[in-house]
């Protein structure tokens, strides 16, 4: 039996999970939008309260990432090893960056006592509690891709470095790009609706 | 958008292009924190989503490569779960809204 | 081929069929760790019917505690429990994946012309989901707080406060969706990439149309359950408060987002189903397909237009009216495609040379079962009428009606059509038609009085009932039970055409599709050489 490789077919596969994927952050959008619409001045506040800093740098430390996933899918298609290689170790460490970033974030939340079911955020408003409520489950399932992302990647850093990764077969590398880039696209959205909306 | 634009084979590229998309991301998250400060009123959020969706369309034509794929399929994923979501959030609206 | 000494060419290696083992695992570990897609259909099939029957099982329970009222078989609490489990078992172990797992993974290849899946392994894996999903839903019943008594729909705040096992039931279905978003990926990729030269997208079978429909509704329907399950065990650990009015959560949004997925999921079960019965009324009717492109458009539509109308499960929640009469409009326009569809296999009969094998009949009771549920769906959909059968055993009615008489008899029209392909034997067509006769005579006493019940008040999920309705339910319960009679018997002529069948042909219906131009049953790789098509799917002459 012919197994010849199907990359575009690998491709496609690829892209149609990352639809469900969106579709997954989807729900969550529904209810941000309807909730917020419903507590229009609480959330505006609310989102003073998270720190625009932090949430700007993560910001930029996602987009670099992007950068160096593509530059290092760019290099393994050139064959130049090296450089792919380099480019994929900065995606990690930006990304362990961006985990870094959040896990301070919500450290200093929880320990201000603003975490969901806290008796501090239940003697707020209702628009406060669903202002959290959302932002730990977004940034949260948002946190966890990013995690998964990162194993994936690590995985294909062995795989680079091993050979088996290269300028002729690199589909798996380039799938774990696509998800990663999405991951960035997420966090894009995620970014303005919980810390810029003014 | 453009995706029947061929790429050019990986040894006449550089990677120019990537370095561009990267610096126009940093500046539109610029654009949109600063404008958080600013008094923009109920339009503010339209402008901020507006900024986040071309930001995300640099990152899916460029860094995702889709605006050289070939084929009606992946023309169509974008339109179409985009079409999804908005008509989950839109028909969700229509109850949420009119209480 | 060889020549013998007596010049007779003869086969020197025949062709092993896929039931050979041929790759490095013997036995079960040949089977469960297989990824033929031939072998892969055959583990959903037997794990199907494993769980189809549990949940028969439940629904025989149910009709008899409701035989009297007063009956106390059980207690109230153990019977909300076997609806519940009823439900979950029925609509995501059984009717979900039946036709795209088992008849969608046996024959999307071979009907396009492939050798196997776009992605075999993650074909595997979808399986290996499915059954841990199983088996966490399972373990629910045994564990926390005991078996969910919420219905299969969860809702909140109920689903929050109550003290059995949610979290864990709700997780095994968490990983069903899973195993289903999988499986679309895997059809949409085969049918774009895998279609051999001559396949064009009007040249496939509509089968493929339908599982190529459902597996897009799959996609992009099943996560939206998926991060509403999520939230249910975020709400009961961490409080989160979304759907908790105490929180200023909102009960309604939790209906808004289940149903998002849970229509489309109907369709996700139909349109596989449609897609058999395109399939067997051409053979049967030895004609080629009345309008081909209405078909495989509507499938389309049906998939897209059905997407739109989940408003029209919360008529009377307290939605806005505003939602109420846009989701009862969508809800009449989709049942427009559906009815092209019905036209269309009806137009095909006529002047049909029309033969009543077992598929046929099963495809003939299907249009007929499937119209009924259909058109009591349009009652529904009307507002005024649905304020008062909501929640009554009209309801229930219906939806047995369009699940079970729809996908149900199109699953078993798939069954008794494709059996000989699969298993290489042939069944009694004749016993096959008396038990076909004894399901749908015990369906229509089963399902028919519950129509009426729910008409005169009978609410739904109730323990008991006041007197006036008890001939119904009398007439119900005994309905139930010829059903299973049938169901019993069905399955009894299977097996024995298993075991003791004639061997089957490669094609003994005169079907014009590709799989009935291989073996029976196929080899591991389908196909000798890779056909060439030249011509549609239906052509007879």
């Amino acid at each position: 039996m012919e197994t010849h490789q199907d990359t575009t077919g690998s491709k496609i596969g690829m892209w149609l999970f990352l639809l469900s994927e969106i579709l997954l952050f989807g729900g969550l959008f529904i209810l941000y939008s309807s909730y917020r619409y419903k507590n229009p001045l609480e959330f505006h506040l609310a989102a003073w309260e998270l720190n625009r800093v932090l949430g700007t740098i993560n910001t930029l430390v996602l987009i670099t990432s992007s950068l160096c996933m593509a530059l290092s899918i760019f290099y393994i298609q050139k064959g130049d090893r090296t450089y792919a290689v380099f480019f994929l170790l900065a995606t990690l460490m930006l990304g362990f960056l961006f985990l870094g970033i959040k896990y301070v974030e919500w450290t200093a939340k929880i320990g201000h006592g603003l975490y969901p079911n806290s008796s501090r955020l239940l003697t707020r408003g209702k628009g406060d509690i669903l202002f959290y409520g959302l932002y730990y489950s977004m940034t949260g399932l948002h946190g966890l891709h990013v995690l998964i992302g990162l194993v994936v990647l690590s995985v294909m850093l062995v795989l680079v470095l091993k050979g088996k990764i290269n300028e002729h077969h690199f589909i798996p590398l380039e799938n774990s790009g696509l998800y990663w880039h999405l991951v960035d696209i997420i966090w894009i959205f995620l970014f303005p609706l919980f810390y810029l909306i003014t | 958008m453009e995706t029947d634009v061929k790429e050019l084979p990986v040894e006449k590229r550089n990677h120019q292009t990537y370095i561009l998309v990267w610096l126009g991301l940093v500046l539109l998250t610029g654009i949109t924190v600063s404008m958080a400060g600013m008094k923009v009123g109920r339009l503010g959020i339209a402008i901020v989503l507006l900024v986040a969706a071309i930001k995300s369309g640099l990152v899916l034509c460029y860094f995702m490569h889709l605006k050289y794929e070939t084929g009606l399929l992946f023309k169509l994923m974008i339109p179409i779960v985009l079409a999804a979501l908005t008509i989950f959030i839109g028909l969700t609206f229509t109850d949420i809204a009119f209480r | 081929m060889k020549m013998t000494k007596n010049g007779v060419l003869e086969e020197t290696h025949p062709i092993p069929s896929f039931y050979e083992d041929q790759g490095k695992y013997r036995g079960i570990l040949a089977w469960i760790f297989s990824t033929d897609h031939k072998r892969i259909g055959l583990l959903y099939l037997f794990s199907v019917l494993l769980f189809f029957s549990v949940a028969v099982f439940f629904g025989f329970l149910m009709r008899l505690k409701l035989i009297a009222p007063g009956f106390t078989l059980m207690k109230p609490q153990t019977y909300n429990a076997v609806f519940t489990l009823h439900g979950i078992i029925q609509i995501f172990l059984v009717v979900i994946p039946a036709i795209p797992s088992i008849f969608g993974n046996f024959f999307l290849p071979i009907q396009i012309g492939a050798r196997d899946m776009a992605f075999p392994r993650i074909n595997l894996l979808s399986w290996w989901l499915y059954l841990s999903g199983a088996i966490i839903v399972f373990l629910s019943l045994f564990t926390g707080g005991g078996p969910v008594d919420t219905g299969w729909t969860f809702y909140a705040p109920y689903s929050l406060r109550t003290t059995v096992n949610v979290p864990l039931a709700v997780f095994g279905v968490f990983i069903l969706g899973m195993s289903s978003i999988l499986t679309g990926v895997n059809f949409v990729t085969t049918t774009h990439r895998l279609r051999t030269s001559g396949m064009t997208w009007f040249r496939l079978p509509l089968f493929i149309w339908g599982i190529y429909a459902t597996a897009w509704v799959q996609i992009l329907a099943t996560p939206v359950i998926g991060i509403t399950l999520l939230l249910i065990m975020l709400e009961r650990y961490f409080g989160v408060g979304v759907f908790d009015p105490a929180k200023g959560g909102d009960p309604l949004l939790y209906q808004h987002l289940f149903w998002i997925y849970s229509h489309p999921a109907v369709y996700i079960m139909i349109l596989p189903a449609m897609g058999v019965i395109s399939e067997i009324i051409p053979v049967f009717a030895r004609k080629r397909i009345y309008g081909y492109k209405a078909i495989a458009f509507s499938s389309m539509a049906i998939a897209s237009v059905g997407s739109l109308v989940w408003g029209h499960h919360m008529f009377v929640s307290g939605q806005s009216d505003l939602a109420s009469v846009i989701f009862s409009l969508l809800t009449f326009l989709v049942a427009v495609p559906s009815a092209i569809k019905v036209f269309n296999w009806v137009a095909t009969l006529y002047k049909g040379s029309i033969e009543l094998k077992p598929p046929m009949l099963f495809a003939l009771t299907f249009i007929f079962l499937f119209s009924i549920g259909g058109l009591t769906g349009l009652f529904q959909g009307a507002l005024a009428v649905n304020m008062h059968l909501h929640d009554t055993y009209w309801i229930v009615g219906h939806f047995h009606y369009i699940i079970f008489g729809g996908m149900g008899f199109g699953f078993l029209a798939g069954l008794h059509y494709w059996f000989p392909k699969m298993f290489g034997r042939m069944y009694d067509c004749k016993k096959a038609t008396w038990a076909w006769l004894i399901l749908f005579v015990g369906f229509n006493v089963l399902y028919f009085p519950m129509l009426i019940l729910g008409w005169e008040g009978m609410p739904r999920r109730y323990y008991d009932y006041p007197p006036q309705y008890h001939t119904l339910h009398l007439i119900s319960t005994i309905g139930s039970w010829i059903l299973i009679i049938g169901l019993i018997w069905i399955l009894i002529n299977l097996i024995q055409g298993l075991r003791k069948g004639s061997k089957a042909g490669d094609n003994p219906w005169g079907g014009a599709t590709l799989e009935w131009q291989i073996p029976s049953p196929p080899p591991t790789e389908n196909f000798e050489r890779i056909p060439e098509v030249v011509r549609g799917p239906y052509e007879f002459r």
